[in-house]
């Protein structure tokens, strides 16, 4: 991009803070037309929040920003849109029973009107889909679209609003390797029409194949800046880190040939009788990581669930060691030894109002170790508290903390403590390092690789393909609830295992050479 | 203007939030006081006297909030694994129904044995009553504010039949009323020539019980975390519906403790208007007390002494006692923003 381009806009010494936290420290920033700017930084760095005060969700505590030399009002969208920025949202904003082209026009009509000027949207869609080749059938619902699709829907929602400039947030958290090229792809198409575009990410990968420019963040501070042409991908983890990167341990193969957990034929339907799981095998053996890979939504929460007692399998049967505990509830399978790390660590791992005691506690209050005569025994309780604390480096204020005051890390490191300090036969990880910062993933990956040195059996169900490949034994993919024959990640890529993402379990067969399942 | 929640809310906060409820509730019924042409410091300092004055104005008070911590007992107990029982009432009636029908004479025992069993038989009649609704809240997922409150009205209509019909005492000369209790079921009274009796002992005790049941106990555990939380619940394998119908019979139970209280303490017989409410007062003294069953006490002694103090207040100054209803509703009101801005703070934008 030449530097002669004229800034579209200039964020001038924001500032943002939330009680004593300093969320954006003084953040000075400058968009020009027709770049793709990508703004890089950890979990917790401040970008959403930024991005966030530019859209008008929130009002920043100091500092102004300027779009095309003008001021723009403060702690309004709706102003924010009539100058022509748009954002898409890591979680999409579109009504499931609606049609894309209802999506589409959604809120751009008044409420009280008659007919909708359909045909003219249509005319105005039709031309900008050709123009950037956003192809979407546009009275399908929007149910029945994968994630891809509805992220094209949504860009082009604000296309349709005249945007010029375009925010994403984490565009590609849910994408395959696949359709995170198409992406890029139809970003560039953009920026070529002169539109400007800013897109957070914290994968270092896109940040330098993606952008022309690029901008970090850590702790709220703008701490580095460059043009993207030529520049390392280690200078930039390094700016995103504060430090050098942490050591990638080598993997040791520790599998034995003992089979620890077995899923045979396992099918789970859904309200709509459709199958959510259909018909899958799996083995896990001693000592060994398999990875479950696949974009979410394919299978993986009924899988966990299932294998976390939450949700029974409509048909076939799970062993653990030999012994069937197909239909166990959570405690019965936690006794039966295995360990559950959940997806959604706030909302399901942890009761947020309670203490960080109370929630160590959580899964064994009722062993006589902790309880007694039906009344719980403090001292014991704060002892093994305390203990896993140290153990497992939580950092907390004390025992008496709420635990929804400690910060993502040091909640899944708590549910962690609980977990491994139980050696379990089996540990259930799902998205462990989801949201995680470097220190704190790698700390998780540590773990995960101590308990399967220790003999646990690992299903490591991850998005990440990095780390399933970085971790894992054998890889399993899971698509449309059906699951592939499982591969050594030193046979696959993230290219050849995205085709399975997508759906091409046949060419992905192929290209292994093994059997479609 | 917006709503931030806040990162930490401080102790006295806590405290001060209920405390400023009820100066607005207060503050509320001094205009209402002036608008009838009164001066709301005379009429507040008649309150003051008619329920705190004298030895018998405070054992009046102390009678009027013993149904009061017991059916406060209950709400709180209830909401706090996020169960909304609002059918307190049904279930004080229950419990009264069953202290009618087995202290009546049906069974002539010893009072030593007649007091405590009494007691038992309304906690389950109570608890039974709750039952229902709370099985068909797990199981189909019926809202239970609509059941348990519905059921009120249908608990009454019963009793309603039962004094008018079956239960009516010919002795009453002709008031639709069920004959009185037995000696042996009668409650010692705690001062001699005032109405306070041994159920104000029973309700301290009660609170006692519950609140270390929260605090200390496995099930209180378990209700703490089910209220806060039902799917990380679940997922920590604790049992949640048992846990909420555990809940349930506890929370039922203690409002039916008012009913047998009520019948055997303070009137000695079942009429309809046993319960001016107590089991909708329950909810405001649980709110008041910000579900702290040791709070429950103090709530409920506030709410008794507001409508004790009303009853002489409107005697000596000619204002309608109904400014006890209205003191105690708006400081549920004034309770719950309250509790919003403890938790959230104003923002103007």
């Amino acid at each position: 991009m030449s530097s002669v381009a004229s800034p579209v806009l200039q964020l001038h010494n924001i500032t943002k803070t939330f009680g004593s936290l300093v969320a954006n420290d003084n953040i000075s920033l400058t968009l020009r037309q027709g770049e793709m700017l990508a703004l890089l930084g950890e979990n917790g760095a401040g970008k959403t929040t930024l991005m966030n005060i530019l859209f008008g969700h929130y009002v920043a505590t100091q500092g102004h920003i300027e779009i095309y030399g003008k001021p723009l009002v403060k702690g309004s969208p709706k102003a924010a849109l009539a100058t022509g920025i748009g954002m898409v949202h890591q979680h999409f904003t579109l009504a499931e029973n609606m049609t894309v082209l209802e999506n589409i026009i959604l809120g751009t009509e008044p409420i009280f009107r008659l007919r909708h000027h359909l045909s003219t949207a249509r005319a105005k869609l039709l031309k900008l889909s050709m123009q950037f080749a956003l192809h979407v059938d546009w009275n399908t619902l929007v149910k029945d679209l994968s994630i891809g699709q509805r992220q094209r829907v949504e860009i082009l929602k604000a296309l349709y609003r005249d945007v010029k400039i375009l925010i994403l947030d984490e565009p590609t958290a849910v994408l395959t390797p696949q359709e995170s090229d198409k992406l890029f792809t139809t970003l560039r198409l953009l920026t070529g029409k002169g539109l400007s575009v800013i897109f957070i990410t914290h994968k270092l990968k896109e940040a330098l194949s993606g952008s022309d420019r690029c901008v970090v963040l850590r702790h709220g501070r703008v701490v580095y800046e460059t043009a993207t042409k030529g520049i390392k991908a280690s200078t930039l983890a390094k700016a995103m880190v504060g430090g050098a990167l942490p050591e990638i341990k080598k993997k040791k193969s520790t599998t034995s040939s003992q089979q620890l957990l077995s899923c045979s034929n396992i099918s789970i339907f859904g309200s709509q009788h459709q199958p959510l799981l259909d018909g899958i095998n799996l083995h896990l053996f001693k000592g060994e990581i398999l990875g479950i890979a696949g974009v979410s939504g394919n299978g993986q929460m009924q899988l966990a669930d299932m294998l976390s007692g939450m949700q029974a399998p409509d048909s076939g049967e799970i062993q653990l060691e030999g012994e069937r505990i197909t239909h166990h509830t959570p405690r019965e399978m936690m006794s039966a030894g295995i360990g559950r790390i959940p997806e959604d660590r706030t909302s399901t791992g942890i009761i947020g109002d309670m203490p960080v005691r109370e929630n160590i506690a959580l899964e064994h209050y009722q062993e006589p170790g902790l309880s007694r005569f039906g009344l719980l025994k403090f001292g014991s309780i704060e002892a093994y508290a305390k203990d896993l604390i140290k153990k497992f480096d939580i950092r907390c204020p004390s025992t008496e903390t709420p635990v929804r005051n400690l910060s993502g890390g040091n909640i899944q490191k708590l549910i962690l403590a609980r977990v491994l300090s139980r050696k379990p036969i089996v540990l259930v990880a799902s998205q462990p390092t989801w949201g995680l910062d470097v220190g704190a993933t790698a700390f998780v990956h540590e773990q995960l690789l101590q308990a399967k040195l220790e003999g646990s059996g690992i299903l490591l169900i991850s998005e990440d393909l990095d780390e399933l490949l970085q971790l894992s034994d054998r890889i399993q993919v899971l698509y449309k609830g059906k699951i592939s024959a499982p591969v050594s990640p030193d046979q696959v890529n993230a290219a050849t295992l995205g085709l399975a993402m997508s759906g091409h379990l046949e060419e992905f067969s192929q290209q292994i050479g093994q059997p479609a399942p | 203007m917006r709503l931030e929640q806040r990162e930490n809310i401080s102790p006295y906060l806590r405290i001060a939030a209920p405390l400023l409820a009820v100066l607005v509730a207060l503050g509320f019924c001094s205009v209402l006081i002036l608008w009838s042409g009164h001066s709301p410091l005379t009429a507040f300092l008649f309150l003051l006297k008619g329920s705190l004055g004298s030895k018998f104005a405070i054992t009046e008070t102390l009678t009027r909030a013993t149904p009061l911590i017991f059916t406060g007992l209950a709400a709180a107990v209830a909401f706090r694994a996020q169960l909304w029982n609002i059918g307190a009432e049904g279930q004080l009636y229950a419990g009264a129904c069953m202290a009618t029908l087995l202290g009546t004479g049906m069974l002539p025992l010893p009072g030593w044995f007649m007091i405590p069993f009494l007691f038992l038989a309304g906690a389950i009649a109570g608890g039974l009553l709750l039952l229902g609704p709370t099985l068909l809240k797990t199981w189909f997922s019926v809202d239970e504010v609509v059941t348990t409150l519905l059921l009120n009205f249908i608990t009454l209509l019963f009793v309603n039949w039962l004094v008018f019909g079956p239960w009516k005492d010919p002795m009453a000369m002709g008031w639709p009323q069920a004959a009185p209790v037995i000696d042996s079921a009668v409650l010692p009274i705690l001062l001699p020539k005032t109405r306070l009796h041994v159920g104000f002992i029973i309700a301290l005790a009660s609170a006692m019980i519950t609140w270390v049941t929260l605090r200390f106990s496995r099930l209180g555990f378990e209700i703490r975390a089910v209220g806060h939380n039902k799917h990380a619940s679940r997922f920590a394998g604790i049992p949640v519906r048992k846990t909420i119908l555990f809940t349930a019979f506890f929370s039922g139970g203690l409002a039916g403790f008012a009913g047998v209280s009520e019948v055997c303490g303070l009137k000695g017989y079942l009429t309809l208007d046993l319960s001016p409410g107590f089991g909708y007062s329950g909810i405001v003294v649980a709110m008041l007390a910000a579900l702290h069953p040791l709070g429950v006490v103090l709530a409920a002694l506030f709410i008794a002494a507001i409508s004790i103090g009303a009853d002489s207040m409107s005697r000596s100054l000619n204002i309608s006692n109904y400014i006890a209803d209205v003191a105690t509703a708006v400081s549920l009101l004034s309770v719950l923003a309250a509790m919003l801005l403890a938790r959230f703070r104003l923002r103007w934008r």
